[in-house]
């Protein structure tokens, strides 16, 4: 008979995510990249709208929602691209005892590794530029409530495409019309403090939809891993 | 009752099942079409506000319902496909996408075509036409997919993953695109709405309606059976179908 | 020789396709309780398809594979007793190779059968446990597999080319557990072509290209 274990395993959860953290970690030159390519696309803005101040002011929000949007698609690859090269990914379909739970650990893990360091960005970004307490806290809210469905979905828009070539291009197009609803409320949020509108609606839509995909996308991400492996 | 489904969700007779269905469903569609623009263009009386390019209506809202009923279709099939396994839905939902996208993009053409008189301009983003759009989006994106994974079953299983998640989302998009159409549009500004209806227009657009949901229906069984036979190619049934054909 | 052992791995007449390509049909073979399994074939006979069928990462488009009766698709206990190695061993290169290991553990989450350093010892990797695994020759690496195989109580071995960059007294360390596994009634299905120096009472060839199974 196979020996009794001699020891007991940390949680798998746990592992999971220390694993994410390590190879973060063991990578973090590259940490820089997402937020130094949100300050290149937030740049090309007033190259391309030219000088006027007053235009530039009211097309903040967007150009900030719009360069996190684009910074953290470029990033999604990632989430399983080395994992399916190195064969790790079908040994955590295999052997993981909840493979949306996961799942879930990866979306919070990319958005510890992209987003968050893109909302840290453009507060800086926000304080730089000067622009008022009410716009400020409201893009940073709206950041925060907003991006998790970012890495939520993502996540399953990169199990789908994992292992295809021109993978990056194929997962924008199928992820970008899924991330319009949180452009909208989020931008929204951020113009609405502007234009001191705001209502507050937008952050329990942003939330709501946080929540939803929390609750979902590992289900969908998990199906789309089995489905791609099989 | 399950043996009668199991039995039609075999890929073998469902070819054929389809295959006596498509020419009766597009002869049945083809009347009804002519029923239809008949009692639209010619009989229905010109609205009062919009004139005679609101006939457009009988072709651009019948292919809107039908661009969502596709969808559904799809998604109901990669559904069923991923938790029950049933073969056959892969070749349908597979089917249905082109189908979809076309009707999609048909009423983003009449949509404009509408549009153009009343507003001046080929786009405007109103919220129906915003939703429409990235409803076609939707379907390139299964359609880019399918064709990107070389292999055709685990292409329709990730397919199938991502019409579910996009049949979650679309309420979420029609909601948010509403939403946020309202913050850029004045009540005033019509909106591709149908004007209130007559019986004597509202008779012709479900006519019309009818014919559309047939001709989908046709289109879809002409399609599948292709499909079915790429699926099933190494089957005896589709040998023999192959040899038929040869031989004629 | 032993009595018979209980049927343990039945494999009833499956069908591999990989797109259009019919990779192989009517394959039927069972495995006893303490075997090895040789899978011997040509390149694309499908040994890689066969053992991914196993482990129910792709599933057969016809028959069954039934262990102990039950098929795999609904058998939770089958995939608690398996362990599978495929042809990227399924490490990660920026993590060392204790930590590795030690996730490797963690997600199987049965315990460990064995101390990360006893498996490393054995294996010669003592001096390795903190070296990056992206940094290891490909001979290393493979040893790491064996000190998973080592570590992760499993009573199924799926194990592709494992034989692949190992030395001569890798080859034998694999040997040597492979024989205390199946002593153990464990069983294994190896690809390779190299022969195996298991004794002839434990060992079963399955052909793919004859698909004759002995």
């Amino acid at each position: 008979m196979l020996n009794p274990a001699l020891v007991a395993p940390r949680p798998a959860s746990f592992a999971i995510l220390r694993r994410e953290m390590l190879r973060l970690y063991r990578r973090r030159g590259q940490l820089i990249q997402p937020p130094l390519f949100f300050v290149l696309v937030a740049v090309l803005f007033p190259f391309a709208i030219g000088g006027d101040e007053h235009l530039l002011r009211a097309l903040a929000p967007a150009t900030v929602w719009i360069s996190v949007l684009l910074a953290t698609t470029l990033s999604l690859e990632d989430i399983f691209r080395s994992d399916q090269e190195d064969g790790s990914l079908e040994q955590l379909v295999l052997m993981a005892k909840s493979l949306p739970g996961a799942c879930a650990l990866k979306a919070l893990a990319h958005w510890l590794s992209t987003p968050a360091p893109l909302i840290a960005m453009a507060a800086l970004m926000s304080s730089v530029h000067d622009l008022e307490a009410d716009t400020r806290s409201a893009l940073l809210i709206s950041l925060v409530l907003g991006t998790p469905v970012f890495s939520l979905v993502g996540t399953i828009g990169s199990a789908l495409t994992v292992g295809v070539r021109g993978g990056a291009l194929l997962l924008a197009l199928l992820i970008l019309p899924l991330y319009i609803p949180v452009l909208i409320f989020g931008a929204g949020a951020v113009r609405n403090a502007t234009l001191s509108t705001a209502t507050g609606s937008e952050y329990f839509f942003l939330a709501g939809l946080s929540v939803l995909a929390a609750t979902l996308a590992p289900f969908a991400t998990a199906a789309g891993l089995r489905a791609r492996l099989s | 009752m399950i043996k009668t489904l199991h039995k039609y969700a075999s890929p073998m007779h469902f070819h054929a099942v389809a295959r006596a269905w498509s020419a009766p469903l597009l002869w049945l569609a083809a009347a009804l079409f002519l029923a239809g623009l008949v009692g639209g263009l010619v009989l229905a009386p010109a609205d009062y506000q919009q004139g005679e390019s609101f006939r457009i209506i009988y072709v651009h809202v019948p292919s809107a319902w039908l661009s969502m009923f596709a969808y559904l279709v799809m998604a109901g099939a990669g559904a069923t496909s991923l938790i029950w396994r049933v073969k056959l839905m892969d070749a349908i939902a597979r089917a249905a996408a082109p189908l979809g996208a076309s009707f999609t993009a048909l009423a983003l053409a009449t949509g404009s075509l509408w549009g153009k008189p009343m507003w001046g301009t080929w786009w405007v983003w109103d919220a129906r036409l915003t939703s429409e759009l990235l409803l076609l989006l939707l379907y390139l994106g299964y359609m880019a997919l399918q064709s990107a994974i070389d292999d055709r079953r685990a292409a329709a299983r990730a397919g199938a993953v991502l019409a579910v998640v996009g049949v979650v989302n679309i309420p979420i998009i029609h909601y948010s695109v509403e939403w946020w159409s309202t913050l850029h549009q004045p009540a005033t500004i019509t909106r591709l709405g149908a004007p209130a209806m007559a019986t004597s227009m509202l008779i012709p657009l479900l006519l019309m309606a009818l014919a559309f949901q047939l001709l989908f229906f046709a289109l879809l069984f002409i399609r599948v059976r292709s499909e079915l036979l790429e699926f099933e190619q190494r089957a005896s049934w589709v040998r023999e179908i192959l040899r038929q054909a040869r031989s004629r | 020789m032993h009595a018979a052992n209980p049927i343990a791995l039945d494999v009833v007449d499956i069908e591999c396709l990989r797109g259009d390509a019919l990779i192989f049909e009517h394959l039927s073979f069972s495995v006893s309780a303490g075997r090895v399994v040789q899978i011997l074939g040509a390149n694309g006979s499908g040994k890689t398809s066969l053992l991914r069928m196993l482990s129910g990462l792709a599933t057969p488009t016809a028959g069954d594979i039934l262990w102990h009766g039950e098929p795999i698709r609904e058998s939770a206990r089958f995939h608690e007793q398996l362990i599978y190695q495929g042809i990227s061993v399924g490490f990660s290169v920026s993590l060392t190779v204790r930590e590795n290991l030690e996730y490797a553990l963690a997600i199987a989450a049965r315990g460990a059968q064995a101390s990360t350093a006893r498996a490393l010892a054995r294996v010669g990797l003592t001096r390795y446990h903190g070296t990056l695994f992206g940094r290891l020759s490909s001979g290393q690496r493979q040893r790491v597999a064996l000190a998973r195989l080592l570590l992760v109580p499993a009573q199924i071995w799926l194990l592709d080319e494992p034989l692949t960059a190992l030395d001569r007294a890798g080859k034998e360390l694999l040997e040597e557990m492979l024989l205390g596994h199946v002593e153990s009634s464990g069983i294994a299905l190896v690809a390779t072509h190299q022969p195996l120096g298991i004794p002839p009472g434990y060992l079963q060839t399955l052909d793919m290209d004859r698909r004759t199974a002995c």
